[in-house]
């Protein structure tokens, strides 16, 4: 093989990773994925919910084929105190096209099926092998040295994920900072279609994306969340990197917190566990995004940090799928000027900056720091709690007149200097 | 916390194919500081960091690969970091 020269090589069968892939072979370029998981999808862990949009452009109607779980049809927030929630529920009702529909999804079995389409149309699949170096030859790069086996390539790109030691060990991007990662740690637990339906209130195909604030991370920033999927659950924690240590729970336990909440253990009650994971979600938005090219290499998906977490909403696999697209038609363009020089490559930044995943970032820039604030995650489920806990609680006694009592309640945690401060970094933010 | 589950058993969910010749993640047993190593004990999500009597131990078995010890740490605690060989670690099956 050592012989041989690619168009392209990718490293990573992840969604950006394929995507790139796939759009490459249909071009009829020569192409390589190597991962090293056993099969692509077996290091993959997500939430997850995708929005379809971007895969949409790439195979459209793959939803009709593809082994996803059930399509979101229910949203819910909850704000979480140690003992109560309060739930938002919202059901649009309105059909969804193809471009508008979101599906919850295990990677796994997802990536699986999305590698063997590539198979289809003539992606060299090479699972089972690490990447452990890029070849360089003067400034550029020229190909991977997989355990002292070396492949060449016009063209590397780079789809290995948020760990991306790879686009660090040449510069692209510096380590991860703790503040700009958070630790994902997730449970799948089977619990059989009928009962899923009767606990979450749904029908059919239709599932539930629901997403936590409050007392699974006991304050710290982050999160909990719930997926429905066919016949089990995802359900997990995701929890911001720097504030571990802050208090004395670990990760693992915010997660069994999570599951043992009054709310939440009756909709698991009984479900057979199938999997432990963990990951890492990049979070620091859009000041997080490194250089995306240099001299015969590219940076796509959560390597490239193409992450924005909401708090209500969590993207990140339809920017990978994005970028891995875009990536595939910079590479197609360089191919054709037979220019794969940093200036070249540089039309993928270029489409980047046009497309979806910019704009979407970059209106978000903010964000990260309103996350920062701990009063969102202290305060603000507790302020919930106690407003509600007064609003049906009856007891006979003289009321207190709500906004009274809310403005008391709210007094008593923040002052109205700091409670201004929260409001303008929540303006800037969104 | 009543019900909580045992993270070992947790990791007995999962299929493993353990490298025992080569360890991806090797931690710096001289270091000392009790705040750091605090941090990375409660921060894995497999709770393979031990701190006990003064000594940290850790080993790779049941590892995750999510590389939350390694940007927690800042290169302190933890020496090298690296992915398993191809094959090697956890296979998700449902991920
Ligand atoms: C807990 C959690 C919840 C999330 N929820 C959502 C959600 O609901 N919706 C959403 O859109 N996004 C969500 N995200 C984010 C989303 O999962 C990621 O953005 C997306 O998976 C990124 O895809 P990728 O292809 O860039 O990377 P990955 O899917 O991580 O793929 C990287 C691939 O590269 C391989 N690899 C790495 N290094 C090497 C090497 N040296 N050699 C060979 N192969 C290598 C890996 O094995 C892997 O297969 C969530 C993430 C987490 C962790
Ligand atoms: S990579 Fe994750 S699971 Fe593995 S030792 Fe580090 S923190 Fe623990």
């Amino acid at each position: 093989m050592s012989e041989e020269k690619f168009d392209a090589i990718v490293v990573g069968g992840g969604l950006a990773g394929l995507t790139a892939a796939y759009c490459l072979a249909q071009a009829e370029m020569e192409v390589l994925v190597i991962e090293r998981g056993t099969f692509c999808g077996s290091k993959n862990v997500t939430g997850g919910r995708i929005y379809t949009h971007s895969l949409e452009k790439v195979m459209p109607g793959f939803a009709e084929e593809a082994p996803l779980e059930r399509k979101v049809t229910k949203e819910r927030v909850a704000l979480m105190t140690e003992k109560g929630v309060v739930n938002i529920e919202y059901a649009s009702g309105k059909p969804d096209t193809p471009e508008t529909a979101s599906y919850t999804v295990l990677r796994s079995k997802f990536d699986k099926w999305f590698a063997e389409k590539c198979e289809e149309v003539g992606v060299m699949m090479v699972p089972g092998i690490r990447v452990d170096s890029l070849i360089k030859d003067g400034d550029k790069i020229v190909g991977i040295d997989a355990g002292g086996e070396e492949m060449y390539a016009d063209v590397v790109i780079l789809a290995d994920g948020v760990n991306s030691l790879l686009a660090q060990s040449i510069g692209l991007k510096p380590e991860l900072k703790p503040e700009q990662v958070a630790v994902g740690c997730k449970e799948v637990i089977q619990l059989g279609e009928d009962v899923i339906n009767q606990r979450f209130g749904l029908e059919g195909n239709d599932g539930l994306s629901m997403l936590v604030a409050g007392d699974p991370t006991v304050g710290n920033i982050g999160g909990g969340f719930l997926y429905t999927n066919k016949d089990s659950v995802s359900i997990g924690i995701v929890a911001t990197c720097s504030d571990i240590g802050r208090v004395d729970v670990s990760i693992p336990d915010m997660l069994e917190r999570f599951k043992n909440h009054p709310s939440i253990e009756p909709l698991i009650k009984g479900g057979l566990p199938l999997e432990y994971s963990a990951h890492l979600v990049p979070e620091g938005g859009f000041d997080m995004i490194p250089k995306l090219y240099d001299n015969g290499v590219l940076v796509t998906g959560d390597a490239a940090a193409f992450v924005i977490n909401l708090g209500y909403t969590v993207r990140g696999m339809d920017f990978a799928v994005e970028s891995g697209r875009l990536a595939a038609e910079a590479v197609i363009r360089a191919k054709a000027a037979d220019d794969f020089s940093a200036a070249s490559l540089a039309y993928y930044q270029k489409l980047v900056e046009n497309s979806f995943i910019y704009t979407d970032m970059k209106q978000y820039r903010n964000f990260p720091k309103l996350l920062e604030r701990h009063e969102i995650f202290n305060d603000v489920p507790e302020i919930a709690d106690v407003l509600f806990d007064r609003l049906f609680r009856v007891d006979g006694k003289k009321p207190v007149s709500l906004p009274m009592f809310a403005i008391d309640e709210i007094a008593k945690r923040t002052s109205a200097s700091k409670l201004l401060e929260l409001v303008m970094v929540a303006l800037d933010a969104l | 916390m009543a019900k909580k589950v045992p993270v070992d058993d947790k990791l007995g969910y999962n299929n493993f194919h353990t490298d025992e010749s080569y360890a991806h993640i090797e931690i710096n047993s001289d270091f000392k500081d009790e705040e750091e190593i605090r941090k990375v004990v409660l921060a894995c999500p497999a709770e393979l960091y031990k701190y006990e009597n003064g000594e940290l131990a850790f080993n790779h078995e049941g590892c995750l690969e999510c590389g939350t010890c390694r940007v927690v740490s800042g290169g302190k605690v933890v020496k090298s970091w690296n992915h398993p060989y191809g094959e090697m670690g956890v296979t998700y099956m449902q991920g």
